[in-house]
């Protein structure tokens, strides 16, 4: 039975099944409501499929090699290699994917009527098994098709709710941004098939000494800027937060915390695996670009406050922080440092899959607010832990996780990449330790802002009064959504409980790697969950803090409560408000919680205000009719990235036009000059 | 002898909290040429405190009700995890320095979310503005801990508490810089001057307050209890980790008194300081503050880069 | 400078600084001493007091601000003025209780927790002083709270004030021992 799960059989049902998923659900069109039902039903069948082979294969199960039959195309080759790296990241995405399907249960209803169910469910499934084939696809024009079908599948779920006008544009931009990462990832590819003269991933790694140094750092440039437009690295992310936002909420959720993580597996593999002996700058490039995500991520999702678009500056910062692992991981390598390699990988692996997670969990609980409030505009909330108060606690769950704070997951996996940073500091002389003393205090402040921005979003969403009437009429959500969340939470709280048995299977994972296949790893777990990092530079335990924690306050509780006074009553009475009657005006707004932070940041934020006021009486301009504040946020990337580009593209567009000016004569010329200039090649 | 270290460690900072915030209280009112309350005050404060009513306000959430026992249960976990009078641990190994940091942190989160329940509109500024100071603080908390922890080469603060003279005069330079930068810190976290005023009225003036004005009964003399635990956490940090004088090393009565003694000299010490600090200055502008928390950070990352 | 830090440990006991002999310097410090103890006994050692000026001419506010120099230094009783009602043990609510106030007042008496003692100070609170019969007062505070205790001066002064909170004790003690 193991061996069958663990076997290419097994593996091919994943897709399989997403395609059948896919084509039947087009059976569906005339009736919604089954059409939601089989979509749910086959991804979340799939992805538990998945998720049994992954669970299997990662702790019982051998590399996998094997292609199907050979296609007629002499260049493609339908060739898998899964190895216990491809075989975590089948792991995310399913775990992933099985909460998001049974979401979208309850979410779909809101879809009725207005769109076709059924074909939502074709996009969604292709989009799922897409991502299944990305990660162990081989041959890089396979990748390359299973990462056009993502590209596709993802515009059109962005573009779904195309009554807005917005999301139009946002999956323009998506399709853009997307399509010009690609044509950097198939010249990186293109120029190592000109020198290893193959599209196998093994054998140009195989063959990697006939590329020379140049152009190998050529084929890096072009992959971190194509992977990177996928994972969304600073100054690449413009179509980050109006394409999260834009998509339906499961669709965010796997796009935010599964789809920008394959930029991450592809830059694993290649710099840390393929593409190996590697210089040094490119860890540090790779960690500047960490440094620099993670504090602009951050300091730009305090600005905001359409809760989708916060929650997607904060995936760029958790990719900030799985780069900042990345690149200390790869500048170890390079200098002889394998164990301290490993010990980066293993900190941003386990970062990647605790960020999928939360950042999941917070996408549904969004969405499940958004389905009550008809509006992604966080000032317009308040008070809805009233009305929802299974998802408030789901948000607060995902809040506190995201902030790093104990016991739950996002804890341990920065307090790793804390540690890859500390040892960094130590272990390097002193030209890269600064650098590294950089990554430990931006790493510091992001954490610090992030804290900041989830007491924004959580106080602002679901605490104090509410801020409009849409409130009164929330509900909570249907029972399928909040399982969806549920699950979520609770795999957060494992993660972090367990976080010892996580560390343990990633060191397998990375020792798996033929760059890693010799080295013993810093860490150390005891039998209760107990982690060490050797010689002794610092342990944490998770149960020790979760149950020491949790008694403390229950004891405290118990004690006050019924030993200290018992006969003393609670009265329930209004706010202190000084004897004025509080309006919703009077709460605390999110843009008024972050403005401090904003007007502290102002050279990098560039806050602007400007005031329009018209008056009753022209002349005299004394009494005021209306008085407009608009408070904006500068946008340097258009300013003074996109535009000049698009400028200098546009400019060079007119002058080529030239060329095709409808002239016959001038056609013919070109022809005959044409046919000139290929005779004379031949001669 | 074990079991005695391990009651007094469990129980030391809560006992003792309500104390130092007397001492200080009391030094203010000398300077002020007046007598002040007894020492003991704060203690009768939470005595009369948790025999009154309380009045919650409707507005107000299951967060209210549960900030303030998370937020003591945390200042008692940091509590007895950290070297108060021994350099050595026979408790639960949570003295790491970043859950220490991280798990004061789910402390502020709480308070700030508490603030803002109510909905008053005072509470919801004073969650702004602790907010972005324990932001900016953050970095040089870690970054000052982080100096003591590279030169001893371990994150485990009782690793660092049993560094001997020998090493600290090595390192004299950076661990003094550290420490200064840390000095800037425990103001900022524990809400004294020239960050906030803990004795203030104005509610436009106040950070820290303006977050508890709601909480009544039993709920506040938790909060002012954290608050003086928090106090007591820091000047412990700051004492035992950049001067570890005087802490005892093995489980002998003597050793133990001795490093009781020290502890209580190290209060009076700090509690001295901070409150000719409180009588000097007086409270910055709220926009002058992240100057003085960027500047605790750089002269931190100094202290690093002149480690090595 | 060093000799401002020596007077940490030698503030002397000066309490009173008065020219005329009217007032007995003795009989004050046992006053003051009776004070504490009661305070100690009755409120656990410490009081809360949040003073609401309900539309005063502030001469009643500006005793009390003087209650807490180094003079009369009402912190060393366990007595300290706190900024929110829901702190509060005692209101001392002073002023003629002008109509605009009457909702903050109600309000403030509303969010302190009981156990709480209500005491007006001044005579305007009692019966709205030499501003009674106006439209823009309500003739005391005891028209819209219940109020336990008055404290009679126009204004009264920090002694007046300190020996009038003795009796208010002494009273709640021979209630409480009544009950």
């Amino acid at each position: 039975m193991l061996t069958f799960i663990t076997s290419p059989a097994s593996f091919l049902i994943i897709p399989t099944l997403f395609i059948i998923a896919g084509l039947g659900s087009l059976f569906f069109r005339k009736n919604d409501h089954l059409a939601n039902l089989w979509i749910s039903t086959t991804a979340m069948l799939a992805s538990l499929w998945g998720l049994i082979f992954s669970l299997s294969f990662i702790l019982f199960g051998q590399e996998l090699v094997f292609s199907l039959a050979p296609t007629s195309f002499p260049l493609l080759s339908l060739s898998f290699h899964i190895d216990l790296l491809a075989g975590f990241f089948v792991f995310i995405i399913s775990l992933i994917s099985i909460f998001c399907s049974l979401y979208g249960l309850g979410y779909l209803t809101h879809f009725y009527k207005k769109y076709n169910i059924a074909v939502f469910g074709f996009f969604f499934n292709f989009f799922l098994g897409s991502l299944f084939l990305v990660v162990t696809a081989s041959n890089a024009i396979f990748f390359l098709i299973a990462w056009e079908i993502m590209s596709v599948a993802s515009y059109f779920m962005v573009v779904y709710d195309r009554h807005d006008k917005s999301n139009i544009k946002a999956g323009l931009l998506y399709l853009i941004m997307t399509y010009v990462g690609t044509a950097f990832i198939i010249l990186a590819f293109l120029l190592l098939y000109k020198y290893t003269n193959s599209f196998e991933f093994a054998e140009i790694k195989n063959q990697l000494a006939l590329v020379p140094n140049y152009i190998k750092d050529l084929v890096f440039a072009f992959a971190l800027i194509g992977f990177g437009t996928k994972a969304g690295i600073i100054p690449l992310h413009i179509w980050l937060p109006d394409a999260h936002p834009a998509a339906p909420t499961q669709v965010s959720a796997i796009m935010s915390g599964v789809m920008i993580k394959s930029g991450i597996y592809m830059m694993i593999r290649l710099f840390m695996d393929i593409l190996q002996p590697i210089p040094l700058w490119w860890g540090v490039t790779i960690l500047v670009i960490g440094i620099i995500s993670s504090l602009l991520g951050v300091l730009y999702a305090l600005t905001e406050h359409d809760i989708k678009r916060l929650l997607a500056y904060h995936s760029i910062e958790n990719i900030g922080i799985i780069l900042l692992g990345l690149g200390s991981a790869l500048i170890f390598y390079t200098l002889n440092l394998p164990e301290l390699a490993l010990l980066g990988l293993i900190a941003s692996l386990f970062h990647t899959a605790n960020h999928a997670i939360f950042k999941s969990l917070l996408f549904l609980s969004a969405g499940s607010v958004i389905n009550a409030m008809h509006t992604r505009n966080m000032e317009e909330y308040g008070g809805l832990i009233k009305y929802m108060p299974q998802t408030a606690l789901f948000f607060l769950i995902g809040s506190m996780a995201i902030s790093a704070l104990p016991p739950f997951n996002g804890f341990f996996s920065e307090w790793l990449i804390f540690q890859t940073l500390f040892q960094g500091i130590m272990e390097l002389n002193s030209a890269w330790h600064l650098i590294f003393i950089v990554a430990v205090g931006s790493l510091a402040l992001t954490g610090g802002l992030a804290l900041a921005c989830f007491v924004k979003a959580f106080g602002a969403i679901f605490l104090a009064r509410p801020r409009s009437a849409e409130v009164l009429h929330a509900k909570e959500s249907p029972l399928s959504m909040r399982l969806a969340m549920g699950g979520l939470a609770l795999m957060a709280i494992i993660f972090g409980l367990f976080s010892g048995t996580v560390i343990i299977i990633l060191e397998k994972i990375g020792t798996s790697l033929s760059a890693f296949s010799n080295v013993t790893s810093l860490l150390t777990v005891s039998a209760s969950q107990k982690i060490t990092i050797m010689p002794d530079f610092g342990t944490v335990s998770a149960p020790v803090i979760f149950i020491t924690l949790g008694a403390l306050v229950l004891i405290i509780l118990f004690l006050v409560k019924s030993v200290i006074y018992k006969k003393q009553t609670v009265k329930i009475g209004r706010t202190w408000d000084c004897g004025n009657d509080l309006n919703p005006r009077m709460e605390i707004t999110a843009t008024g919680f972050a403005r401090s932070i904003v007007v502290i940041f102002k050279s990098i934020l560039k806050p602007s205000l400007q005031q329009k006021i018209e008056y009753h009486d022209a002349d005299s301009r004394f009494l005021q009719k209306s008085h407009t504040i608009t408070m904006q946020m500068g946008d340097v990337y258009y300013t003074f990235f996109y535009n000049p580009l698009y400028k200098i593209v546009n400019a060079l567009s007119l002058r080529v036009r030239t060329i095709q000016n409808g002239n016959i004569n001038a056609y013919i010329s070109y022809i005959f000059g044409a046919l000139i200039v290929a005779l004379f090649s031949v001669l | 002898m074990n079991l005695l270290i391990f009651i007094i460690q469990l129980s030391l900072v809560t006992a003792i909290s309500p104390l130092c915030t007397g001492i200080i209280k009391k030094i203010k009112a000398h300077l002020q040429n007046r007598h002040g309350a007894s020492v003991f005050q704060p203690y009768y404060d939470i005595w009369k405190l948790l025999h009154k009513d309380e009045v919650i306000s409707r507005d107000a959430s299951f967060i209210f009700r549960l900030a303030p026992f998370i937020i003591f249960a945390v200042t008692v976990f940091v509590g007895f995890s950290i070297p108060l009078f021994t350099s050595f641990s026979n408790i639960f190994q949570a003295s790491n320095i970043l859950v220490i940091i991280y798990t004061l942190a789910i402390g502020t989160f709480f308070l700030a979310l508490a603030g803002m329940d109510s909905g008053s509109p005072m509470g919801g500024f004073g969650s702004s503005r602790e907010m972005t100071v324990s932001a900016l603080a953050e970095g040089g908390f870690i970054f000052s801990l982080l100096t003591v922890a590279l030169i001893n080469h371990s994150t485990d603060l009782f690793t660092i508490a049993s560094a001997n003279l020998f090493d600290f005069s090595q390192s004299l330079l950076p661990i003094i810089l550290a420490f200064s930068g840390f000095l800037i810190v425990l103001l900022a976290e524990t809400a004294r001057f020239p960050f906030d005023n803990p004795a203030t009225h104005l509610e436009l003036t106040m950070i820290h307050e303006s977050m508890i004005l709601e909480y009544s009964g039993k709920r506040l003399a938790l909060m002012e209890w954290a608050t003086s635990n928090k106090l007591v956490i820091f000047i412990a940090l700051g004492a035992n980790l950049f001067f570890p004088l005087g802490l005892a090393s093995e489980a002998t009565l003597v050793a133990i008194l001795i490093g009781l003694l020290a502890f209580v000299i190290k209060i009076i010490i700090f509690s001295v300081a901070i409150a000719s600090l409180e009588s000097s200055l007086a409270k910055f502008r709220f926009f002058r503050l992240p100057d003085l928390l960027l500047s605790s950070l750089i002269i931190n990352a100094v202290a690093i880069a002149l480690i090595f | 400078m060093f000799s401002l830090f020596l007077k940490i440990f030698k503030t002397p006991d000066n309490v009173v600084f008065l020219s005329n002999n009217e007032i007995n310097q003795k009989a004050v410090l046992t006053t003051l001493k009776e004070l504490e103890s009661k305070i100690k006994k009755l409120f656990h050692g410490s009081l809360a007091i949040r003073q609401i000026d309900s539309g005063s001419d502030n001469a009643t506010e500006q005793e009390l601000v003087a209650l807490s120099n180094s003079f009369y230094d009402v912190e060393r009783f366990g007595i300290h003025f706190v900024a929110s009602p829901r702190h509060a043990d005692m209101l001392l609510i002073t002023g003629p209780m002008t109509r605009n106030m009457i909702k903050a007042v109600k309000r403030a008496y509303e969010a302190t927790p009981s156990p709480k003692v209500v005491v007006t100070v001044g005579d305007d609170a009692e019966n709205g002083g030499i501003w009674q019969g106006s439209y823009a007062v309500s003739d005391g505070v005891s028209n819209i709270l219940p109020v336990h205790y008055h404290i009679p001066g126009d204004p009264p002064s920090p002694t007046v004030i300190l020996s009038s909170l003795l009796k208010i004790l002494q009273i709640v003690e021979s209630k409480t021992l009544k009950s």
